[in-house]
């Protein structure tokens, strides 16, 4: 087991080598537009020339210089300096990586809360109207944008009720009641949006799982209905829905910017978006990176759960 | 016994007529997906005409008619700038439309190159080929399509070519487990044994057999491209302002005066949602008809 994680990291590094390659090159394939915004405000630029900032920046060197500088740093834990603070970026993204993991957390909890159950229901009632009811609105939750739907609740509640979201943030550690009460919201909306793919595959494996001779097994041997849905069927289900969980990890990255723009959550989205603003290179590539690792890693976790769902799967190092 | 070679050493070939048998097939077996393909030729309807069909133009503002409600006159209301709403979704859909097709097209032979090429050749072309499609894909799609713009700056073109690049990399996986399923066919032997060429063989022989899986491809990521736009347009990294983009039309700016004229938050977003779930609907139809395999992956 050990030695078959060690291997799945160690094939992680030429994917990241790719990857890291392809953030650069997309991120810095057109210098000068940091050099352009700095020179605008004067206040940070004054008395220098645009040759003396590309100095002071590094942006002045050849780019393959700048990249091994970069990957160099990188493994070290050290992904440069923020072109416009200064500040270290491993620190800023440390700082917002816990607020969007925790984002991303409680919609996942939510999608899967949403979509098991209604999956597994909808396969065992099988054509009945609620199994129709929820397959339409499965589907027309894959088509709903989650910023449209964000966007009207942050518009309808506040006119008819006069409520609306608390847009200054409170960190989990400061008040995690208030906290939570302020992240359910976009939580709710990006888990409902995100639950829509999986139920459909859940209801799908049921329905093929359910049609095993193991089922009518467990069926004859006078089992009751939820022993043979939950223990015998669901488990058994279960292996491509979690597969679809680690393929869906970037939708849900990416849902999680869209509700940390909309109701204001300072995690890694809001700080991406920021830094396109200000063209801070470092803060892109960082947030970049970091989340590419994450998505990496999900899936990491995805293959190991296999073992525990079915202890028929064995990881051959 | 001729017959029966035949049938296993040619390709089989798409009888006259195909179009009609295919319409009626979806009207009598797919009713959502008819549905789906009506709305869909509408969007397009309403894409193509908009100069004719809106009533004002796209950006004429109109100071007295600030903020009114929906009504006879302007449907969908007006914005803070006085211009007609209904126009703007109008000269949105063109928007989306150009958007969607040039984008998903580009997707589209971008995922034809790279999966035809990559699952046909195999070896250590496939190999490398597909460990920079893993590397890419490990992208959200939306971070990706951030900090690109971030570099090139906001615009339609350029929306368009990373659009079309992003998606048309992922999508390759889907047309090279299509070409990997027809490479083994008899009748790609036979035309190997008979000399041809690798690009002859990739264009007569592979090409039309994995064209069901290429259309079902183009139709879904019309809808995911235009979602995607709208989601950039929406952060304000689309097309720019004042360009009537459905995304832009939710943005931030336009948020302020929502809770003034809540119809300005519907009208967009309304448009989008059907849209999007009318291409869903007729892609599900589709790929049920032409290409049973592909049913349930997205």
């Amino acid at each position: 087991m050990l030695t078959y994680i060690l291997r799945r990291l160690l094939a992680l590094v030429p994917t990241l080598f790719f990857a890291s390659l392809i953030v650069f090159v997309t991120v810095r394939i057109i210098p000068g537009n940091v050099i352009d915004l700095m020179l605008s405000q004067n206040d940070i630029a004054v008395g220098k020339d645009r040759a003396q900032l590309e100095a002071a920046l590094g942006l002045d060197r050849p780019m393959h210089i700048q990249y091994f500088r970069w990957v160099g740093g990188a493994v070290r834990g050290d992904l440069g300096r923020s072109l416009w603070q200064n500040t270290p970026v491993t620190a800023q993204l440390l700082d917002r990586l816990p607020v969007t993991f925790e984002l991303g957390l409680l919609a996942l909890t939510v999608a899967l809360g949403v979509a098991l159950p209604i999956g597994v229901y909808s396969a065992i009632r099988q054509d009945t109207t609620g199994d129709y009811l929820t397959r339409s609105f499965s589907i027309l939750m894959l088509a709903i944008p989650s910023f449209w739907l964000g966007t009207l609740v942050m518009v309808f509640p506040s006119i008819w009720w006069g409520w609306s979201p608390e847009i200054k943030y409170v960190s989990l550690g400061q008040d995690p009641l208030k906290n939570l009460g302020q992240m359910i919201v976009p939580a709710v909306i990006l888990g409902t949006s995100l639950s829509a793919v999986t139920m459909r595959l859940t209801r799908t494996m049921m329905l093929e799982v359910l049609r095993q001779d193991y089922i009518r097994t467990a069926w004859a041997k006078g089992l009751s209905e939820r022993p043979v849905v939950t223990r015998h069927a669901l488990r058994n289900a279960l292996i491509p829905v979690v597969t679809l969980i680690g393929l869906q990890a970037p939708l849900l990255i990416g849902g999680a910017v869209i509700m940390e723009q909309i109701f204001v959550i300072p995690g890694m989205g809001l700080l991406l978006l920021d830094a396109v603003g200000q063209r801070d290179y470092p803060i892109i590539t960082g947030v970049f990176l970091i989340l590419g690792v994450c998505v990496m890693l999900i899936n990491l976790l995805v293959d190991l759960s296999y073992g525990t769902l079915d202890p028929r799967v064995r990881y051959r190092a | 016994m001729t017959t029966v070679a035949a049938g296993i050493l040619y390709a089989p070939r798409r009888e006259r007529g195909a179009f009609a048998g295919f319409v009626i097939r979806l009207v009598s077996q797919k009713r959502l997906g008819a549905f789906g393909a009506a709305v869909f030729v509408l969007f397009l309807f309403c894409g193509v005409f908009a100069g004719a069909l809106a009533p004002h133009g796209m950006n004429e503002i109109s100071p007295i008619n600030r903020m009114k409600a929906p009504s006879i006159e302007f449907p969908f209301g007006t914005d803070n700038l006085g211009r007609d709403m209904l126009s703007r979704i109008l000269y949105g859909a063109r928007l989306s439309v150009i958007i969607g097709f040039c984008a998903a097209g580009l997707a589209t032979v971008i995922s034809v190159l790279i999966g035809v090429t990559s699952g046909y050749l195999g070896g250590g072309f496939d190999m490398l080929a597909q460990r920079l499609v893993d590397a890419w894909m490990t992208f959200p799609d939306l971070v990706i399509l951030i900090a690109v713009v971030s570099a090139v700056g906001p615009g339609m073109p350029q929306v368009i070519v990373i659009l079309g690049l992003l998606y048309g990399i992922a999508g390759s996986r889907i047309i090279r487990g299509a070409v990997v399923a027809v490479r083994e066919n008899l009748y790609v032997l036979a035309a190997q044994s008979l000399g041809a060429g690798t690009p002859r063989i990739l264009w007569w022989h592979i090409l039309p057999n994995v064209l069901p899986p290429v259309i079902v491809l183009f139709t879904t990521r019309v809808g995911i491209v235009i979602l995607a736009e709208a989601g950039l347009s929406f952060l304000g990294l689309g097309v720019p302002p004042p360009a009537p983009t459905w995304g832009g039309m939710l943005s931030g700016s336009g948020r302020a005066y929502m809770y003034q004229g809540p119809w300005l938050a519907l009208a967009p977003g309304l448009c989008l949602t059907i849209v999007v779930y009318a291409i869903n609907m007729f892609g599900d139809a589709l790929r049920d008809l032409l290409d049973p395999r592909m049913r349930g992956s997205r």
